[in-house]
């Protein structure tokens, strides 16, 4: 099988798991208790907070560990929510086509009273820094943007949205959890006060990420109980999976030159490959982009059907087709950088992985083409098309 | 745990009755690309008997499955029983579709009705 859905989660590293299991095997005790034995769990979720503290250009006491890139992203949100209403500042700002972790809880802020700007994402995917800048009003108490986004790997100008929050004196929070480990991130360097990550996208555990809160921030506890990480989110702590999770980071971020490299290589060969296909189009801009993600339309043809016949041939991805959601609309991504529904529903995630060979690319590449003409092959839309009695938009 | 069953997988990787019928007398076509998926059904009726019947489709696995299954129960089927076809039947001839598919037999069951009422329309018979 070719994996290439690193995107939706990664296969945990040999460091990654050696880690988790030994940690689970040896120091399985709760890092609350005053004994030695838990005391040396303490120890464990201590080093793993300086080191991840130290590859992001954080302090220690700046991360804050949860279950997950959701959970950070619930609690940055809702503590610069809180703080924003205690001073009457309800304006949040926000983009288009953020994840659902962000674009939920936006929701219920709006529910409750908060007004909230999301922005344009344009045709590119790319957010631009002045409308930010223009978007900001006396009454904001929120800038979020995701660092990249999680569908069609587009890069934000983070470094220069954190300038504008930072004048502007206001707090700044960016999902980073598709950017972590895969591009330089450093909350020092771009100007972010709230970051969220998560272990599972950089060959670490599911169901663990942190949260970085620069150390001025009161953070709202999202989750009450027991005075772990500081008071601010209770629960005995994941010691393994945390200790896993920086094990991942540190790895990840020691060998993202040469991966990265090698990565937007085969990118490019796999986005060269895939356009020429007719009435094909790159989602998203080509260069401000992640090194792994390549994401498609093809007109004329459902992207679940593409999904299976892909797996068939021992490829797995993913689509932000309707049928693949659950749901009768199509990925807002696509629908936010302005893909229509008839070709939204047509689409492809490729996620590739550090190890993606150039073999591999060029099965990809000639699998989707053979697959994308069988299904225009018996596709009434594509008949139509091909009839000149519906025009192409792609 | 597969997404679909056997009989769904085998019916999407090798779906029957696929293409076209140029000399089709009656044709039904449902669904719209805003919500991914479209079947056109494709008869052909001889004495109130189907006698042959292509589909294309655009659409996920099961609207691809549902589709193939219809026109394979219905083909050399008198009118009287093409008429009583339903979503039912034709997803419990696929072994069950998963509860958000089930919209997708529905097409199917819509694509064929909508063609017997083209081919009422261009005969004056009704069905
Ligand atoms: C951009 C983005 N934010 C948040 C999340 C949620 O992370 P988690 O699965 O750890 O809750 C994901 C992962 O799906 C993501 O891609
Ligand atoms: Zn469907």
């Amino acid at each position: 099988m070719i994996y290439a859905d690193n995107a939706a989660t990664t296969r945990m590293s040999e460091t990654a798991i050696e880690t988790m299991t030994s940690v689970m095997r040896n120091e399985w005790g709760n890092p609350s208790s005053l004994y030695s034995r838990g005391q040396t769990a303490k120890e464990i979720i201590e080093k793993a907070r300086e080191d991840i503290a130290a590859v992001i250009g954080a302090e220690p006491r700046e991360i804050y560990f949860t279950s997950g890139g959701s959970e950070a992203d619930n609690q940055a949100i809702i503590s610069a929510a809180e703080l924003g209403r205690k001073k009457g500042k309800m304006h949040i700002i926000s983009s288009a086509f953020e994840h659902h972790a962000v674009l939920h809880t936006l929701n219920k802020l709006e529910k409750e009273g908060f007004e909230i700007t999301l922005l344009d994402v344009h045709e590119n995917g790319v957010i631009v820094a002045s409308e930010v800048e223009q978007a900001i009003r006396d009454d904001t108490c929120l800038v979020t943007i995701m660092y990249a986004n999680n569908e069609i790997g587009t890069i934000q100008p983070i470094r220069e949205i954190g300038e504008i929050c930072r004048r502007k004196g206001v707090l700044f929070h960016t999902d980073a959890v598709q950017a972590m480990a895969h591009i330089p991130v450093n909350v020092a360097l771009d100007n972010i006060d709230m970051l969220s990550s998560s272990a599972h996208k950089y060959h670490g555990p599911k169901g663990v990420g942190f949260l970085y809160a620069k150390k001025n921030i009161v953070l709202t506890n999202v989750i009450e109980g027991g005075a772990q990480e500081r008071g601010k989110r209770a629960g005995t702590e994941n010691v393994a999976g945390i200790a896993a999770m920086a094990a991942a980071l540190k790895e990840g971020i020691d060998r993202m030159p040469e991966n990265a490299a090698h990565m937007t290589a085969m990118r490019d060969r796999l986005i060269a490959g895939l356009r020429e296909i007719p009435h094909s189009a790159l989602n998203g801009c080509s260069r401000r982009r992640l090194p792994g993600n390549v994401n498609f339309c093809f007109e004329g043809i459902e992207g679940e059907s593409l999904l299976l016949l892909l797996d068939d041939k021992g490829i797995e991805a993913s689509s932000g087709s309707a049928c693949t959601s659950g749901s009768l609309d199509p990925s807002h991504v696509l629908l936010a950088i302005g893909r229509v529904h008839d070709v939204a529903h047509g689409s492809l995630r490729l996620s590739i992985g550090e190890d993606i060979t150039e073999e591999e690319v060029d099965y990809i590449i000639s699998s989707v083409k053979e697959v994308v003409e069988y299904l225009r092959g018996f596709s009434p839309i594509w008949r139509d098309l091909m009839q000149g009695k519906r025009e192409f938009i792609l | 745990m597969a997404l679909y069953s056997e009989k769904v997988m085998d019916h999407f990787r090798n779906p029957r009755n696929v293409g076209v019928i140029e000399d089709a007398n009656a044709i039904g076509e449902v669904g719209n690309a805003k919500c991914g998926d479209i079947m056109k059904m494709y008869l052909k009726i001889e004495n109130d008997i189907v006698t042959d019947v292509k589909f294309e489709t655009f659409g996920c696995g099961s609207a691809i499955a549902s589709s193939s299954m219809a026109t394979e129960l219905i083909k050399g089927q008198p009118l009287s029983e093409v008429r009583k076809l339903t979503n039912r039947a034709v997803s419990e001839a696929l072994d069950g579709l998963p509860d958000y598919k089930m919209h997708c037999s529905v097409l199917a069951e819509e694509a064929i009705q909508a063609a017997l009422e083209d081919y009422e329309k261009r005969t004056g018979v009704t069905v």
